[in-house]
């Protein structure tokens, strides 16, 4: 392949000399290696080291360079770099505060998936070897447990920009149904006593717009679904 | 200038599988704990872990701790440690089924039990057949474990720092260890985190090489830190390659992939693992399948344009299989190989994967150095456990799934000899020295002031490619010896590094000019290691020790059967003698024997 190049609009804020962010036009040459959006940052900090971003895994596991790329949010390492239109708008994720560049503060995204207690609550003592589940029961747990909690979805997501303090958002409520749908778990009624709230759940209007971001694929629209119709069976 | 101080019971430096493990049973023990880590926890390298975790448990083939216990020592080409193998191979059916406890989602048995798959190296009967022995949770084992210990952390209120990079350690004039100092990313500021002890789990530093299956952040911090403080590296020559790195992208496809049924190919379709492992075939070690696959390559049987992969063949197994057991693969094929393999083999060649060695301890996850002639003494207030530890367990190469099982099992150890220790009243709050800080300040201060100074970025290719040269999968005396003078003059180079950001808040820049610190040590320690190990060994293998009668795989028992010890001060080695004896009086020691799959 031969050389190509990016043009990149990127915001840009430095606490330490910025007094407002701004967005920074620069283009940059690619390596025929540079296949993903991840790629061609990195390229792009070998020329401007003050650029700030989250990287690790680099193939989609590990959740840390979530960003909005072009106006929908998605992690840079599993976006073809040569699919984005051009100029490729990069911006930090929405709805969470900005400590500098494409990193924003997630502390407000972690409180509300620790607030669903993400953890197996089962008090009997437990077998001396693996509690048993049929294949079937651990059938329920996909499309749950690969969550890998980048905040794409939260942070797309309307009723939790306007309220991250009460809402508890995709990613948590993904992670409380896929405790609820443990048959290890012992904690149903009182999971979902902790989400009998007109914010914490119910602040979902399935716009699902959750979905249409999440890079593994996952649905927490309809694990919301499944949480409300929970409520519901237990009303009656 | 004056440093904040943070005082701690214990101070835990990475929270991967290691970590978590080890934070748990600080937490149980009420010891007051603090957790480092660079980014958040369920962001760590365990996360990548696919094929699954050791453990005898016998769900749907017949198994037993010492046909385990016998297939880690041959794997390690018996320079593992016997009494360190013994002890995590009995341990580890307790480790996984306590996992499964924390709520761990392992896929399952028709009557319910943990899944269980074949592996490579992995067999019953000491050697005789393959064996089920890894427990899996789809081909995603290492993200629900890392989810599964954080989340049990969350329950046990662990108190994490999150995005601190640890800089230095602490010793006084003694050599004790009194914790580290650390950066914190957003504030950019310096703490000491003072603590009775100080436990390492830092993971890998398989960045060093050009083509890695590792994160960007596995840059051997605890390496660069333990090396820095004078502790010595252990066995730092061994790295594993694993066969099956995405030809190009370097992502790791699970050997489990082979596992399920999995065929390796050269360009005539030819299933080439039956000429060099008979019996094993593709599931041979990963050292011996790494080395087929480069010769198959180096002999012109490889595919593509440029014959420089060879093909990774799933398409006879059932789709629904495939979207079972190996539905990540799937999403990694075609994200990063562009094929779906459902139709189509995937493009594989070997790839950096897994470092041996690392910071030397024994099975209680103490560190140990050698000391007034006893090869082995304790740093008081010093543990590490998981991959920046030498147990050492893996000696020369290192059996897939043993490495989740490493991080239970020696996280789990190196918690509990904390607790014993501090119990035992052997580990006070010692006071720290006035100039604790001192190192670190010097360091992050040069990086502030270096005027033409080289690139960081720049250095760390040279360093990168300098590896990958002369220190691959097959190692030749002459390139030895010129990589070992590649990367001192590297290392000479990484000590006048510039930065251009000079801001406080989140500067990653300053952050890779550190962590470029910490694998430049590595680099070096690998690259000396290697250069003066004169024979054959696991994933060690050299041009000048072929298969002989007299040297089978051209393994040198009489002068070759001990560690490497490499000290920064000097560029010196040392050897220490491997342990041929397992824990308890009972276990029949694995004689040694030449390694064939």
């Amino acid at each position: 392949m031969s050389k190509r190049s990016v043009h990149f609009k990127i915001y840009r804020y430095d606490p330490d000399k910025d007094e407002k962010p701004y967005m920074q036009d620069i283009t940059v040459e690619l390596e025929a290696s540079d296949k993903k959006l991840l790629d061609a940052l990195m390229r792009l900090r070998g020329k401007d080291d003050s650029l700030s971003f989250r990287r690790s895994c680099r193939e989609g596991v590990c959740g840390s360079d979530a960003m909005n790329i072009n106006g929908k949010n998605g992690l840079a390492c599993l976006t073809a770099i040569d699919d984005l239109p051009q100029p490729v708008v990069l911006r930090p994720l929405p709805g969470l505060p900005v400590i500098r560049d494409l990193i924003v503060d997630m502390t407000q995204f972690f409180k509300q998936y620790h607030s669903i207690k993400p953890y197996l609550i089962n008090e009997n003592p437990p077998p001396e070897r693996e509690r048993l589940q049929s294949p079937e029961d651990r059938e329920e747990l996909n499309g749950l447990y690969e969550c890998i909690l980048c905040a794409c979805c939260s942070t797309s997501c309307p009723s939790f920009w306007w309220n991250p303090d009460k809402f508890v958002g995709p990613a948590g409520l993904l992670a409380a149904y896929r405790f609820l749908a443990d048959t290890r778990d012992e904690a149903t009624s009182e999971r979902l006593d902790n989400l009998e709230d007109p914010y914490r759940l119910f602040r979902c209007h399935s716009i699902m717009n959750c979905v249409d971001v999440c890079p593994k694929g996952l649905n927490p629209t309809r694990a919301i679904g499944k949480i409300k119709d929970m409520m519901v069976a237990r009303a009656v | 200038m004056s440093v904040a101080k943070r005082t701690f019971d214990a101070v835990i430096v990475g929270a991967g599988g290691a970590g978590l493990r080890a934070a748990l049973q600080l937490a149980e023990s009420g010891m007051k704990t603090a957790v480092l880590t660079k980014v958040f926890p369920t962001r760590s390298h365990t996360v990548a872990a696919q094929g699954g975790v050791a453990a005898s448990l016998g769900n749907s083939t017949e198994d037993n701790w010492h046909w385990h216990m016998y297939d880690t020592v041959k794997g390690s080409d018996w320079l593992g440690d016997q009494d360190a193998i013994e002890f995590m191979c009995r341990k580890a059916n307790e480790v996984v089924v306590e996992l499964e406890h924390y709520g761990m989602p392992f896929d399952r048995t028709d009557n319910g039990k943990i899944y269980q798959r074949p592996f490579g190296g992995h067999s019953q009967h000491y050697g005789k057949t393959p064996v089920s022995r890894s427990c899996a949770a789809a081909d995603r084992t290492g993200h629900a474990m890392l989810h599964a210990l954080y989340q049990r952390n969350v329950r046990a209120n662990t108190q994490f720092f999150v995005e601190w990079m640890a800089l230095d350690l602490i010793r006084d004039a003694e050599g004790n260890v009194l914790g580290v100092t650390a950066l914190e990313m957003e504030t950019g500021e310096v703490c000491i985190f003072h603590a009775r002890a100080t436990i390492f789990a830092t993971g890998g530093a398989g960045r060093i090489y050009q083509s890695s299956t590792n994160a960007f952040i596995n840059t051997g911090d605890g390496l660069g830190m333990a090396a820095r403080a004078g502790i010595p590296l252990e066995d730092m020559e061994f790295w594993q390659f694993h066969p099956t790195g995405v030809a190009g992208a370097g992502v790791l496809i699970t050997e489990g992939v082979r596992g399920e049924g999995g065929i390796l190919r050269n360009n005539s379709g030819e299933r080439f693992m039956e000429r060099y492992a008979p019996n094993l075939k593709d599931l041979a070690s990963r050292d011996v399948v790494s080395r087929a696959m480069t010769t198959e390559i180096n002999e012109g049987r490889g595919c593509g344009p440029d014959k420089d992969y060879v093909l990774l063949d799933i398409t006879h197994l059932a789709p629904e299989t495939i979207m079972k057991r190996l539905p990540g693969i799937r999403e990694i094929a075609i994200q990063f190989a562009g094929v779906d393999p459902i139709k189509e083999p995937i493009p594989v060649v070997p790839t950096c994967h897994y470092q041996m060695g690392g910071i030397p301890t024994n099975y209680k996850g103490q560190v140990v150095v050698p000391k007034d002639g006893d090869p082995n003494v304790a740093v008081s207030g010093f543990y590490a456990a998981g991959e920046c530890a030498c147990a050492s367990v893996h000696g020369a190469n290192r059996l897939g799934t043993n490495s989740l099982l490493d991080l239970l099992v020696f996280g789990k150890s190196a918690g509990e000899t904390v607790v014993e220790d501090n119990l035992a009243g052997n580990l006070p709050l010692r006071p720290l020295p006035a100039d604790a800080a001192e190192y670190s300040l010097s360091r992050i201060a040069r990086l502030e002031s270096q005027k033409n100074g080289e690139s960081v970025f720049d250095v760390g290719l040279e360093m990168r490619r300098t590896m990958q040269k002369h220190a691959g999968v097959f190692r030749f005396d002459n390139l030895l010896k010129e990589g070992v003078e590649a990367i001192l003059k590297v290392a000479e180079r990484s000590k006048t590094t510039e930065i251009h950001d000079k801001s406080k808040v989140w500067n990653t820049a300053r952050m890779e000019a550190l962590e470029l610190d910490n694998l430049i040590e590595v680099a070096k320690a690998t690259m000396v290691s290697a250069e003066a190990r004169k024979e054959s060994r696991g994933a060690h293998v050299r041009d000048d020790a072929p298969d002989t009668p007299e040297y089978p795989n051209g393994r040198n028992d009489n002068e070759w059967l001990k560690h490497t010890l490499w000290y920064r001060e000097g560029n010196r080695l040392d050897y220490k003698p491997v342990n041929l004896q397992p824990l308890n009086e009972g276990t029949e020691q694995i004689a040694l024997a030449k390694r064939t799959y």
